[in-house]
């Protein structure tokens, strides 16, 4: 796959810059003139995997999650990146309904949501060290000059 | 993200505008539950034709109020969902004790059907 085009975003662990991440990556996106419905579940899943950074990978404000975006033929892969505390068992995370904050409200649906609205989702952590989210999603609707089908 | 509220008898009907993710999910809940601390109300609707995006988040609010307005024996429904959250509430399970309608004035004649 030939990369077409790449961006790079770092912002605080704050709240507030959870609609600013999907928004961005879903715009960056755009360019691969995806459906309503795919850019739809690129901004879930990228609010999923940020969120996930920010509440449970710092648990503080002043730390910075990093998403990359890459644009090839027909795909977008997109990374959400802490070096927060990481994930003892990230099967385990990964499981439906598994939260450490239920107290919070949450329903431990994050990781289900990017599996369900994405084409591949790889967790990669280590206690201590952060947490890499790799999602890759293919735009269907792009007629594609190249490599799409 | 934006919450209008209000009152038919006994149902509180509220209406959600703008997005529903984690920044937004705790003072979402805060309003409900201050709303919900009338004890007049038994049966809720969530009317969700003006929520333009949903995450996991949105979730939890909803089933954090379901438990209120169950402990009341009364009914918690959403209306008017578009596609997007369609596939979330799907997935989340809510569907399973949540009632869905097309409208909220269908929610309220399905309401007052089961009364």
């Amino acid at each position: 796959m030939e990369l077409r085009n790449e961006m790079r975003l770092e912002f605080l662990s704050k709240s507030q810059n959870e609609s600013f991440a999907r928004a961005a990556v879903a715009a960056f996106a755009a360019q691969l003139d995806p459906t309503l419905e795919e850019i739809a579940d690129i901004k879930t899943a990228v609010s999923e995997a940020v969120t996930n950074a920010i509440i449970h990978g710092y648990e503080s404000p002043d730390k910075y999650v990093q998403v990359i975006t890459k644009i090839y033929d027909g795909t977008v892969v997109i990374e959400v990146i802490d070096h927060g505390k990481g994930i003892e068992d990230v099967e385990l995370a990964r499981q439906p309904l598994y939260t450490t904050k239920p107290e919070l409200e949450r329903s431990g649906m994050g990781f289900t949501v990017m599996e369900t609205f994405m084409d591949e989702v790889e967790v990669t952590s280590a206690p201590g060290q952060g947490t890499r989210v790799r999602m890759v999603k293919h735009i269907r609707s792009n007629s594609g000059e190249t490599g799409n089908g | 993200m934006r919450l209008n509220s209000r009152r038919d008898k006994d149902v509180l009907i509220v209406e959600l505008c703008g997005e529903l993710d984690h920044h937004h999910a705790d003072e979402a809940r805060e309003r409900l539950d201050e709303m919900l601390e009338d004890t007049s109300i038994k049966h809720m609707i969530f009317d969700l034709s003006k929520l333009q995006f949903m995450d996991s988040s949105g979730i939890g609010v909803f089933l954090g109020r379901y438990k209120t307005i169950a402990r009341r024996s009364g009914q918690a429904c959403l209306a008017a969902i578009n596609p997007q959250l369609d596939r979330i509430l799907n997935i989340s399970g809510l569907y399973k004790i949540l009632k869905v309608y097309d409208s909220v004035g269908q929610a309220i004649k399905g309401i007052r059907e089961v009364q």
